[in-house]
């Protein structure tokens, strides 16, 4: 197996095999690009506060966040359309700020494409480089290999209003790829494909990125898009990252409450911590009663205010009483909503007042009658392993 | 389709009528054989003839296609840097007024243009002649132009001229390389509409020229005032054939640009 197929294989299984490195998590490892508490403000309105941001060589990072984050903004900082108003911007250790963008050597991949109405798909891809001088037999042999890299060989002379919305992506990615930038910056990449294509275009953009060993730093309000393409994910909110992951413990491990209801559906229980014995942490949640969770030492204090956040699919549900101690709670289904793979169940706990849980069970059968309906009064219960500890 | 009725019928010849009957007639008259305009002679291209003698028309012909030719490209240069301005650099100092500026010829009346015109070259001492009624004609056509380049300029996604900068091109060669290319239809547009105007003026070319300038709006003028000929009429048609297929080929670019953009 050569290192191109093993990549690939490492990136499509899940858990901690997917990545072969995590320059991140070395302390000498040196970051291409840095942000240093970098802040712009439009008047009184601040997009971009204070943040501090290293992406390592190789990486494939993403900016995800609600529109309005500044998630954008960040991203035409390092392309130079915008200049912060503090802070700087490093890239491959030199200072780019007040550098126009036609000095830079990042490319972005525009949300519309922009691909020039007025030139074939040849011209497009050549407009870079002929920017460079570049000699006419090498800016030929590069467009070729461009062309044949995003597999638009026969479609060079074509105009951008003669291809299909696909076809224009990969004319975009060509072009913004032909120049071979220190960083690529995509954003929105698939925003304006349909559903099928995009999935397809997901996996074909990070082989791309493996095989080329390009940086590419990607903005999205897309959470799928994010977890499936990204090494790591920053989850952006009013102008500030609130965490900085690979994708698992964005999911698995929250930052806080904002990332763990923007990201995936999630039921969180407010209460006290109860007791701590060792990495056993028990906690008293009104309409939840005692709630037992595993987590790291020193974490939790005896008698402070603790969230839980239980993601659905880690709760399971049945009519009869579980035999587990803690950790189950009874209350009524008040909303089924059948997706195909999975059922999302929402059920109200601890009575009319209490909150709504939510709870996916996978269809494993092809049976049609599931066995709960509406009204039906069920035990939800949950492992020790399920519940996490956030911020509020 | 909506059905055809006699109704519409009507409505639209008596609009038509209203619109084109006297040019129709200017028309039909310009090939009568008859030297008086009113009575019909039967059918001949005499006048047409006689137009290529009479070097006075001739010679107002020949100027207003120079007066016209040159302002229409002055203003439009003009009109696609004031566009820019408007539409690229947002809110500036002075912005408001210099918008009402470039627009106030749109409603100006013509005398008032031109008399503060023919003020202006009085007492900056300028001889009044070809250069005095082309500098009018570029402050008169050159709002015309700046609002058809600048409404083509809003539509303009700005992301285009971004990338050709992303992709190393400096401001001015992303402008000239990819902003202007795309904008040619509108600015081809806005150089024919500022070259009929310019070519049909006689209110501020009375005003502004000298007598070593006579433009052919104001000749055919000065000529009807001693009697209608037969010969004006041929002129007039010329004219009006001339104007008429600059502006189909506007529209015509237009239209074709409009489609493309969509």
């Amino acid at each position: 197996m050569n290192q191109r197929t093993a990549r690939k294989a490492a990136r499509r299984s899940v858990g901690s095999v997917r990545r072969i490195s995590a320059p991140w998590a070395e302390p000498d490892a040196k970051a291409l690009v840095e942000f240093r508490s970098v802040t712009k403000s439009y008047g009184d309105v601040t997009a971009v506060d204070g943040l501090s941001l290293s992406i390592y060589p190789g990486e494939f990072f993403a900016l995800l966040g609600p529109s309005g984050c500044g998630k954008t903004t960040l991203m035409r900082m390092l392309a130079g359309f915008e200049e912060p108003t503090g802070g700087t911007i490093l890239l491959d250790g030199v200072e780019i700020t007040g550098t126009p963008p036609h000095r830079r050597p990042t490319n972005m991949m525009f949300q519309s494409y922009a691909l020039f109405p007025h030139m074939s798909v040849w011209d497009n891809i050549a407009f870079g480089l002929k920017q460079e001088g570049m000699a006419r037999a090498a800016i030929a042999s590069r467009v070729e290999e461009m062309l044949a890299l995003v597999r638009l060989e026969g479609l060079a002379r074509r105009r951008p209003d003669q291809l299909s919305g696909g076809q224009r992506q990969r004319v975009a990615l060509a072009r913004s790829l032909a120049k071979r930038p220190k960083v690529l910056l995509l954003d929105e990449p698939l925003g304006a494909l349909d559903r099928k294509l995009r999935e397809a275009t997901q996996f074909e953009l990070m082989d791309l990125q493996a095989d080329l060993g390009l940086t590419f730093l990607m903005v999205t309000h897309d959470q799928d898009e994010a977890m499936i393409m990204a090494d790591r994910i920053a989850v952006m909110d009013h102008g500030r990252i609130v965490q900085v992951a690979p994708a698992e413990e964005v999911y698995e491990q929250p930052a806080n409450r904002y990332v763990a209801e923007f990201v995936g559906d999630v039921t969180i229980a407010e209460g006290v911590v109860t007791s701590v014995r060792g990495h056993l942490v028990h906690i008293h949640a009104p309409h939840f009663g005692a709630i037992e969770i595993d987590e790291e030492e020193g974490r939790a204090n005896v008698g402070a205010p603790a969230l839980v956040a239980l993601r659905p699919e880690k709760i399971q549900i049945g009519h009869d009483e579980p035999a587990q101690p803690l950790n189950k709670v009874r209350g009524e289904i008040w909303d089924i909503a059948y997706l195909g793979d999975f059922t999302m169940m929402q059920v109200k706990v601890g009575g009319d007042d209490g909150p709504l849980v939510k709870a996916a069970i996978a269809n494993r059968t092809r049976r049609m009658e599931r066995p709960f309906a509406w009204d039906d009064m069920v035990w939800l219960w949950w492992d020790v392993e399920a519940g996490v500890l956030i911020d509020p | 389709m909506r059905r055809f009725g006699p109704f519409h019928m009507a409505a639209l010849a008596a609009g038509l009528a209203f619109l084109y009957l006297p040019i129709l007639i200017l028309v039909v008259y310009s090939f009568n054989a008859s030297r008086l305009v009113t009575v019909w002679g039967g059918f001949s291209t005499r006048w047409y003839g006689a137009l290529l003698q009479n070097q006075q028309l001739l010679d107002a012909a020949w100027l207003s296609l120079k007066v016209a030719f040159g302002s229409a490209t002055v203003a439009t240069v003009l009109a696609l840097l004031a566009a820019v301005a408007l539409v690229r650099y947002g809110r500036f100092r002075g912005r408001t007024l210099f918008a009402g500026m470039i627009g106030a010829p749109l409603i100006m009346p013509e005398v008032v243009t031109g008399l503060s015109l023919l003020l202006l070259f009085v007492a900056i001492g300028l001889d009044r002649g070809f250069w005095t009624v082309t500098l009018a004609h570029i402050t008169l056509t050159m709002c015309f132009a700046t609002v058809v380049i600048q409404s083509r300029l809003v539509a303009f996604d700005r992301s285009l001229e971004e990338a050709a900068q992303d992709l190393g091109a400096p401001p001015w060669k992303a402008f000239l390389t990819v902003t202007l290319p795309i904008l040619t239809p509108a600015v081809a547009a806005a150089w024919m509409l500022a070259f009929t105007l310019s070519l049909d003026d006689l209110v501020i070319a009375s005003f502004t020229t000298g007598p070593s300038a006579t433009t052919l709006p104001m000749r055919l003028y000065s000529a009807v005032r001693l009697g209608v000929t037969p010969e004006i009429n041929a002129a007039s048609t010329l004219l009006i054939a001339f104007v008429a297929i600059v502006v189909v080929g506007t529209s015509l670019i237009a239209k074709r640009d409009l489609l493309r953009s969509r």
